[in-house]
């Protein structure tokens, strides 16, 4: 178990990146903590994997280092680094059998039988495979072949981190619902530092303590999933975090007042003169539907998705998302939003502005 | 509701049916009906019974083509199948290196049968060929034309020469077939190169290793061209394969009857054997699975 350091990391596919669109992983300094659980999030390509094979050793960076507690590893193979990683697509040995899938770690590592074979019993309870372990893993369906890559992942209790990338993609829901909170038990009974890559935001909000959201190959914020939730500081958080995400309406903005289209939005708190694209990002959550308070909204349709009701509406040609609860009612002369003024946020060029107090 | 009987569509299938008949029944048949006959010439035949397959399967001579042949598969089989894979291992995986290694390794695919046995026939001369002047010059008795070990190691390094790109190039294929994962999943486990090949790239390989090693049996098994060219069967009948002393009955002696026999039974061989071969691969398989 380490703290995991990144100093000035970046890493390129190509040989001889110039500008800073050819870097897959833009240049990043970052500690991950021992211990902690983190879930790394991000939509397709924004550079996940490529920092996560980064942390492995199955990738060499371009430029910077990584140290784990104060050691430099950065240029030290996969196997010095005694990590472990889970794959989005199960690998398993199809010749081997169950036990001794799970047992390979253990083995290459040289470790006695003895301690294999309970550790190997222990890993299989664990992801319910006890009934399975002298079956040859070829054949298998792709559920089962993903616990078992899981569970060689788990087997060594000395590892410095245990790295997850997507791996519950091929798993069935119910299944996966399991294997989260089993992941979820083994970090609070051994203090793994982990990491797991997901863009899926409902796993990586119950799974880790922090959430680093990952935009175009650079982190764009990192915070406890309330933090992610209350105050993004970039639009692709508010847009990513959230069903549905955050609304990002283009404004102008005068000290506590922002201008949408002549009309205007009250600001909990009052900004200077901002340069470049300014825009509110408000979550459905705080904007209110009514007859009488605020601005004009044309709404388009309600969907009853149970638990509440999520309004489509058009704001001055944009589209705007209100959540209302379930037994609100919502009647045909209904076109106004209003919106909870300290829960708006203002971007200036997509990163968050901080206001002073008004 | 009653079916209306039309049986128009045999029709169809009657091209087929010719293309066979033409292609494989027929010729077939020719060879079997000369395998039960006699003729003293004058293409009078008469009846002949299961004659010939006895005098064949007494015969010492087909006995020991026979044995000559399963040696000659036996020992290019254990030479090209592991050099293959080897050679697979080390080709290069992506860029200009991996297409260039690719076509240098069809090259020799390409040339046609008897033109490999002329090259080999030529290279392996003691006046005039590059390889015997050399193993000559450097006090090595090498003389394919008297020597039955000399001749033996030309034609088999002739065929790992020919084939052995085969058996590299399917096993090159099924290596790129394993997704990076595998490899990387490896890593973390801490295997050896050993237990990468063993766990790993062997067991992924196993389909194109079946079908390659499938290829090189029965093609080695009816091999004919390049030794006749090379050593003509000789020195003695040193390397007279099978098929080599087949056509030295039929077409050498004008034994058409003993000769048709020889071939049903050589074809039944090659059907037992490739069947034998393809049944314990997919009971493996399965067994496995």
């Amino acid at each position: 178990m380490a703290k995991i350091t990144l100093d000035n990391l970046a890493h390129s596919y190509l040989p001889n990146p110039g500008s800073e669109d050819d870097y897959a992983l833009k240049e990043l300094n970052h500690v991950w903590d021992d211990g902690a659980a983190y879930a790394l999030l991000g939509s397709s390509g924004c550079g996940k994997s490529t920092l996560l094979n980064i942390i492995s050793g199955l990738l060499q960076p371009s430029q910077g280092r990584i140290l784990f507690d104060d050691r430099d590893v950065t240029h030290e193979p996969t196997a010095a680094r005694n990590i472990a990683q889970v794959f989005q697509f199960p690998v398993v040995y199809d010749t081997m059998t169950v036990r001794d899938n799970l047992a390979f770690p253990l083995r290459n590592r040289g470790r006695d039988e003895r301690y294999i074979a309970e550790r190997v019993q222990e890993i299989a309870r664990m992801i319910g495979m006890e009934e399975m372990l002298n079956r040859k893993a070829r054949g298998l369906t792709a559920d089962a072949k993903q616990k078992i890559s899981l569970g060689r992942g788990m087997v060594r209790k000395d590892v410095n981190a245990l790295l997850f990338d997507e791996p519950l993609t091929v798993i069935d829901p119910h299944m996966k619902w399991e294997l989260r909170t089993q992941l979820k038990k083994l970090h609070h009974d051994f203090g793994h530092t982990m990491i797991y890559v997901t863009h899926d935001q409902t796993e990586a909000l119950t799974f880790a303590d922090k959430v680093v959201v990952m935009y175009d190959g650079r982190v764009v914020q990192i915070g406890t999933p309330e933090e992610l939730f209350e105050r993004p500081e970039h639009t692709f958080v508010g847009y990513f975090i959230g069903s549905p995400g955050m609304n990002v309406i283009p404004a102008r903005i005068d000290g506590n007042k922002a201008y949408v289209n002549g009309s205007y939005v009250e600001l909990a708190q009052g900004y200077g003169p901002l340069n470049g694209k300014v825009e509110i990002g408000v979550r459905p959550e705080y904007a209110r539907l009514s007859q009488t308070d605020g601005l004009p909204v044309k709404v388009r349709r309600v969907e009853d998705v149970g638990r509440h009701k999520i309004i489509r509406a058009e704001f001055f040609g944009h589209d705007i998302n209100i959540i209302a609860g379930e037994d609100e009612r919502i009647s045909a002369d209904m076109n106004r939003v209003s919106f909870d003024a300290a829960h708006v946020n203002v971007y200036a060029n997509d990163w968050r502005v901080q206001g002073e107090a008004a | 509701m009653e079916k209306t009987v039309n049986q128009k569509a045999w029709f169809l299938v009657l091209p087929v049916l010719l293309l066979v008949a033409f292609s494989a029944v027929i010729p077939l048949m020719t060879v079997v009906n000369y395998s039960v006959q006699d003729t003293f010439g004058n293409n009078q035949f008469f009846w002949a019974g299961l004659e010939w397959f006895r005098e064949m399967l007494s015969s010492e001579r087909m006995w020991d083509a026979l044995g000559r042949q399963l040696m000659f598969s036996g020992i290019i089989l254990a030479i090209e199948v592991p050099l293959g894979i080897f050679v697979a291992l080390n080709m290069p995986k992506s860029g200009f290196w991996a297409s260039f290694c690719l076509v240098l390794m069809s090259l020799p695919l390409l040339i046609p049968w008897n033109v490999v046995g002329t090259i080999w026939q030529i290279f392996g001369r003691v006046d005039i060929g590059l390889l015997g002047y050399t193993l000559d010059k450097l006090g090595i008795n090498y003389n394919y034309t008297q020597d039955t070990i000399a001749a033996w190691v030309t034609i088999v390094v002739m065929d790992v020469w020919h084939w052995t790109s085969l058996v590299a190039l399917l096993a090159y294929a099924g290596l790129k077939s394993i997704p990076d994962a595998y490899y990387q999943a490896a890593k973390i486990d801490q295997a050896s190169r050993w237990k990468v090949f063993r766990f790993i790239e062997l067991p992924k390989m196993m389909g194109v290793l079946m079908i390659a090693i499938l290829l090189r049996f029965m093609d080695s098994f009816m091999i004919y061209t390049e030794p006749f060219v090379v050593t003509g069967g000789g020195p003695g009948n040193a390397t007279t394969l099978l098929s080599i002393d087949l056509v030295k009955m039929a077409l050498g002696q004008f034994d058409l009857g003993p000769a048709a026999a020889f071939s049903i039974m050589y074809f039944l061989v090659i059907l037992l054997i490739s069947w034998v071969f393809y049944t314990v691969m997919t009971n493996l398989d399965k067994r496995e699975g």
